[in-house]
């Protein structure tokens, strides 16, 4: 419905009504079905363990309600199982923005030993021992020449079934789309509150997406016993990038506690809160960061906070949540 | 030499105060006190504030003790809502596009946005076509007026005083105006244009603000004829980064007046503008294509024009590794400029010393290219070396950067309307030949073969048919316009 809308420069960032980023397209049916199986089958991990479902879980806005997930043996990840809801969108992943497609993104998780551990070899192996995969990719992928699954094809799938996880239909969208009785007055308060410059939340967390997709620094805390995170100074090596991490959407934000890169809030509340309590007041003094100017003391009461709460649930539409398969073609146990 | 130089600048005065004059003043802007001497000027609005045209569509009226949101909430598109003088204590937000939100003034008094210290914004707004005028907006905490993605809009004739953050703040507009609004009092910018593109800021008195108008990430910008004084830094042209637009282009600085900006910045800690410069008059950060001329640049301690880049603003931003850092291709045309730089801080101070200069006009600090100036002998300046002698005279020719007809909305046909509703809400459960949560497409088609009212009755109102299918959710959300493009789109579907 939002590409009836302009976007100023095509961004896809603006207000209620703005078109949306550009999207990936054109899979076909069975590759978002053969890509819907792979996402849920554990054979994608080195021990046939967890699947990307594990970490991604539809119940819960596609994370996994832990601060930092767990991979393979219960090892821990480094960081927070973002959401996986419109990625279609989105143009930068991981919380450190290190890769820019997800055919790249997948590779992270799956061959990091901390993750599913897998690496490309036993996973082609694995896929191409498995009669149904041989069955399910020949009909996703009816051109190919070759009878071996490759790596881009699966690459391929995965990302056509994330393509399809499409959230745009929620009581929020419908008052933007012009139905105004679809927010009550507390979450239109609460709207104008996240739109206001006093709370700012809409510089950063953009519609209609509700991110604009940088990097920012915002300097939230690490739980106890977590050293400092670098965030994008790792992979950029640009220190004035320190503790800086992508600008996650808020779409479904409400299903996907714990928040922040390390989890480090478990409600809306303690999160919103967080930015009213002042710019940097939870980055150590020994950390030089240099803190995203949105960052300041809005002097935001109990009140308001409340009403934003209010207003991010109303960012919550699953009716595209896929349905979990009965069983996984490798015939492993699905463990979710 | 120096005598010949007060003399030239004597003379360019005259004209160019003749010139502009004709425009708005007729007088000293010295002498001006408040906003009344425009009152009666522009186009649109008699003197009482009655607007002059109004097209078709509902008028609504709101008295002091009623509510303007109330009015917003009852108006469509093309209606106006007529203020009259009271206080009224709100945040008026507009989500809908084509309203005229149009203050009355009746002897000389206008409707009063009174935020107490309490409330956010006065108005914020994302239709397009919104105008807003004729208001008196004191005491909130966030903006005066903010815009977010509205095109065609027009902000006039207002008075925003201590309105927190931003004065009048469009951001993602396309086609706008501001014009003769008075404003001051701000922490940030009193007029701060962000992120947009063809945008008129004309005819404006911004004063005691930290920055008086300020075009960050913006396009196509015209800012003239504005009386700039008292900030803490004058007109600003600049890139910020990591936001998601990335360039500021062809701004033209046209006729200000530019005087004494050397307020106190008492902006807050860690904005961007908390970085600048008491004294500043025009500073280009990192924008590109900024034409300057015509203004008078007189009496800011600092410098009165700057142009630098990222590195050497003074801010310290992140890398944003999408954008240019450097100011390409300004041209600094004829402008008289006296008296700035008497008093300079920071980096500035340190190499007007070093260079040994008392006072300083123009300075170019960094990088960037292709930059020039007229008459650069009349200035003091700093840096200009790499300048080259212009070779256009005037922008004369650019009478405004709106666009001649208003941004119109996107088009889209009835069948693409129908294919997104399709997609967007009912593939969620229903497909053509399976069922998901719903009976298939292929069933729904054989019950209401050319019958797509019988589509837009039944989603309107669904009743129960099937025991074995959940009930179906109203659609009531969707406009009729809607409805019925995707129940026609329902039927044709083949697969």
């Amino acid at each position: 419905m939002y590409q009836m809308y302009n976007s100023s420069n095509d961004k896809g960032v603006g207000g209620l009504q703005t078109g949306l980023p550009q999207n990936r397209d054109g899979f076909s049916p069975q590759q978002i079905d053969l890509g819907r199986y792979l996402f849920f089958d554990p054979v994608l991990s080195i021990d046939g363990s967890i699947s990307c479902a594990s970490c991604h879980q539809p119940d819960k806005g596609f994370s996994d309600g832990l601060a930092i997930s767990k991979g393979v043996k219960g090892k821990p990840v480094h960081r927070s199982a973002p959401s996986i809801w419109n990625s279609a969108f989105i143009d930068k992943f991981f919380w450190d923005a290190k890769s820019n497609t997800l055919e790249d993104q997948m590779q992270g998780p799956l061959y990091s030993e901390n993750e599913m551990g897998n690496n490309p070899t036993n996973l082609l192996q694995t896929l191409n021992k498995l009669e149904n995969y041989q069955a399910l990719f020949l009909e996703a992928f009816p051109e190919k020449e070759d009878e071996e699954i490759s790596l881009n094809e699966i690459y391929t799938a995965l990302t056509a079934f994330e393509c399809s996880l499409i959230s745009l239909n929620s009581p929020y969208d419908q008052y933007a789309h012009g139905y105004h009785d679809a927010l009550n007055e507390q979450e239109i308060e609460g709207m104008n509150i996240f739109r206001s410059f006093v709370a700012r939340c809409a510089e950063c967390h953009t519609p209609p997406l509700f991110t604009n997709q940088q990097l920012a620094v915002i300097g939230t805390p690490e739980p106890k016993g977590r050293p400092f995170d670098k965030g994008a100074e790792v992979p950029t090596g640009d220190k004035t990038l320190r503790g800086s991490f992508k600008v996650p959407s808020l779409r479904n934000i409400a299903l996907t506690a714990p928040y922040e890169h390390s989890g480090v809030f478990d409600n809306l509340y303690d999160a919103t809160e967080f930015y009213t309590k002042g710019r940097g007041h939870a980055v150590p003094d020994s950390i030089d960061l240099i803190v995203h100017w949105h960052i300041w003391e809005p002097q935001l009461s109990v009140y308001e906070i409340e009403r934003i709460v209010d207003f991010l649930h109303t960012l919550t539409d699953e009716s595209f949540k896929p349905q979990i398969p009965q069983a996984v073609p490798s015939g492993l146990n699905l463990e979710i | 030499m120096k005598r010949l130089k007060k003399l030239l600048g004597a003379i360019l005065l005259v004209l160019i105060g003749i010139g502009i004059g004709k425009f708005i003043l007729g007088n000293k802007p010295k002498q001006v006190l408040g906003p009344t001497f425009f009152e009666s000027g522009s186009s649109g609005i008699t003197s009482n504030g009655e607007p002059t045209k109004i097209k078709d569509g509902a008028r609504y009226e709101v008295k002091d003790g009623e509510s303007i949101q109330a009015a917003v909430a009852k108006a469509n598109q093309g209606d106006v809502i007529l203020v009259y003088p009271g206080t009224y204590s709100e945040t008026v937000y507009i989500d809908k596009d084509n309203i005229r939100v149009h203050g009355v003034i009746e002897n000389g008094e206008r409707p009063t946005l009174n935020g107490n210290k309490q409330l956010n914004d006065a108005f914020l707004y994302s239709g397009n076509g919104i105008t807003i005028e004729n208001f008196k907006i004191i005491d909130y905490k966030g903006n005066g007026i903010m815009g977010q993605a509205g095109n065609n809009f027009i902000i006039k004739n207002n008075l925003i005083i201590n309105t927190g953050v931003y004065g009048i703040f469009p951001q993602y507009g396309k086609n706008g105006l501001i014009e003769l609004n008075v404003l001051s009092g701000i922490e940030d910018a009193a007029i701060y244009v962000g992120m947009c593109d063809n945008i008129d800021v004309r005819i404006n008195e911004v004063f005691e603000s930290v920055a008086g108008i300020e075009i960050e990430n913006s396009r196509h910008c015209l800012v003239e004829y504005n009386y700039v004084h008292d900030n803490a830094g004058g007109l600003l042209a600049f890139i910020t980064p990591g936001l998601p637009i990335k360039t500021c282009d062809d701004v033209i600085f046209r006729g200000n007046y530019v005087l004494n900006n050397n307020h106190k910045n008492f902006a807050i800690p860690g904005s961007v503008v908390s970085k600048i410069p008491s004294g500043t008059g025009i500073l280009v950060l990192a924008a590109d294509n900024v034409v300057i001329e015509d203004n008078f640049i007189i009496g800011n301690k600092c410098f009165g024009i700057a142009i630098t880049d990222l590195e050497n603003g003074g801010m310290k931003f992140s890398t944003d590794g999408g954008l240019d850092p450097y100011p390409d291709n300004a041209s600094i045309l004829d402008n008289y400029m006296a008296n700035n730089g008497y008093n300079p801080s920071g980096a500035i101070a340190k190499l007007t010393k070093v260079a040994m200069l008392d006072k300083l006009d123009i300075g170019f600090i960094g990088g960037g290219s292709n930059h020039c100036i007229l008459n650069p002998g009349r200035y003091v300046t700093l840096g200009l070396g790499s300048f080259a002698q212009c070779e256009a005279t005037s922008t004369k020719a650019v009478k405004t950067y709106m666009l001649p007809n208003p941004v119109p909305p996107k088009d889209v046909s009835q069948m693409k309307k129908g294919k997104m509703a399709y997609y967007g809400i009912c593939a969620g459960c229903h497909s053509y030949n399976n069922i998901i949560v719903g009976p298939s497409v292929a069933d729904i088609q054989m019950i209401y073969r050319d019958n797509p009212e019988g589509i837009v009755e039944y989603i309107t109102n669904p009743i129960h048919k099937r025991q074995d299918f959940p009930e179906m959710p109203p659609q009531t959300h969707l406009p009729e316009d809607i409805k019925m493009a995707v129940a026609e789109y329902l039927l044709k579907v083949t697969k």
